[in-house]
């Protein structure tokens, strides 16, 4: 099997980096295999659950579907690039001290797509909120408490 | 698998027709059709694999002397939050809405949404709607020469479009609508979000009146190709909006729509959606206008 490489650059959680990656690779793997950014997740690797996502250029997306060599010259945000220092997150801490995290696997991505609907939509009714994780599935929580999670982040204007 | 020799992220067309010409190329744009088609092994990768996400020109949605013009790249997502669009073509922030999730919405581009083909590509059926030309792009003669092809002569079979190899969609054009045009959008599926379509359908034309003109009627996932449904319009066509003519409409749904069991649901269900569907946004219409 061959495999064609190339030389890519840009911004990830906020360091430049400079890494040469095949060009069918996709972001998901390039994130835990080249750069050990494990928090992301593979679960469905169709874009129907949302465990892998990450922000891009400010935008969320599945970072399974997403070519690696089309992050060049771009801003990539995991999970791990969320909190500042040992502070959590905002919206991390809402989903720990509301008890909506069960296992655990969907919640890198499912925190990172409510941080994004908080930021983008202040005000957010309970109903606009779930029709903006529609993407991400949990097989555990059920999602209430999930909802009271970000509706607190977003009540607080934090 | 992967075959690739060539990979390249051009900024400006003429790059990316030039490199096109030869027709051995993979284009990438949001790529979440492409990589899950690549994976699954359906779709192999051609000797370059040109992304031309980088080319500006391809993401401006312009409103000019009565024509609308949507850049091939511009995503789901942008649709939905466009003002013209949402002022002018509101079927497709309709459609936009209901594509997906917003993961998704982020960066499919509706370029490619109609590149794949589907018969159930959702942003396909309100296009239809709108009677939309795609512009087709090519290198030729030392220079970008381009064609337009009405939108309902596009497709061929699923995933096959008359598109050629060498060939980049680089726009979608439509007519302004006029002042009392109404058009809706409808799907199905088992849930909202990241559903694809089990029917969907699109209405709209000029309601003048209570008489209905310029009637369109598009179809997605009952036949090889989203299509419109040429005798349901022709039910409809001139005709007052009422009762009577709907159901006349409704009972000439299965002269156009050719639908088959697949996981999604069974060809007599299909047929039902279809029907209720339409009865369902034509009522819609009617409602409105009282």
């Amino acid at each position: 099997m061959t495999s064609l490489n190339k030389e890519i650059n840009f911004k990830l959680n906020g360091r430049p980096v400079s890494v040469t990656v095949p060009v069918t690779m996709k972001t998901l793997s390039m994130l835990r295999d080249v750069f050990d950014l494990t928090g992301t997740k593979y679960a469905c690797g169709e874009g129907e659950c949302g465990a892998c996502t990450i922000r891009l250029d400010g935008m969320t997306i599945n970072s399974c579907l997403m070519y690696a060599v089309d992050c060049d010259g771009r801003e990539l945000v995991t999970i791990e690039g969320l909190k500042t220092g040992k502070a959590l997150h905002p919206m991390q801490k809402a989903f720990v001290d509301h008890g909506a995290i069960q296992c655990g696997f969907c919640m890198p991505g499912m925190i990172m797509q409510a941080d994004y609907l908080a930021e983008n939509n202040p005000g957010l009714s309970r109903e606009e909120i779930q029709r903006g994780l529609e993407g991400n599935v949990c097989r555990c929580t059920g999602y209430t408490k999930v909802l009271d999670a970000v509706i607190a982040v977003v009540e607080s204007g934090e | 698998m992967s075959e690739i020799e060539h990979y390249l992220a051009p900024d400006h067309l003429d790059e990316a027709l030039k490199a096109m010409a030869d027709g051995d190329v993979t284009v990438l744009c949001g790529g979440t059709d492409l990589a899950l088609q690549t994976e699954s092994g359906q779709r192999k990768y051609a000797n370059t694999l040109i992304n031309i996400r980088r080319i500006d020109s391809l993401s401006q949605i312009d409103a000019e002397d009565g024509k609308i013009r949507i850049g091939t790249l511009i995503t789901v997502t942008d649709i939905k939050e466009n003002q013209v669009i949402n002022e002018l073509a509101p079927v497709l922030v309709e459609a936009a809405d209901q594509f997906a999730s917003d993961q998704i919405r982020n960066v499919s581009s509706l370029g490619g949404n109609i590149c794949n083909a589907s018969p159930a590509g959702d942003m396909i059926i309100p296009l239809l709607v709108l009677d939309a030309d795609v512009e087709l792009a090519c290198w030729q003669d030392g220079g970008v020469q381009t064609r337009l092809v009405a939108l309902n002569e596009f497709f061929t079979a699923p995933g096959k479009t008359v598109k050629r190899d060498h060939e980049l969609l680089t726009a979608i054009i439509f007519d302004k609508p006029a002042a009392d045009s109404v058009a809706r959008f409808r799907k199905s599926g088992p849930r909202p979000a990241l559903e694809i379509s089990t029917v969907s359908v699109g209405i709209g034309g000029n309601l003048d009146n209570g008489i209905f003109n310029n009637v369109r009627v598009a179809l997605g996932a009952v036949a090889p190709t989203p299509l419109r449904a040429r005798h349901v319009e022709a039910a409809l066509e001139g005709k007052s909006l009422d009762a009577e003519n709907i159901k006349a409409a409704v009972a000439s749904a299965g002269e156009d729509a050719t639908p088959i069991d697949d996981v999604r649901g069974s060809a007599w269900y299909r047929d039902h959606l279809v029907r209720v569907f339409i009865e369902e946004v034509l009522n819609d219409f009617l409602e409105q206008r009282n």
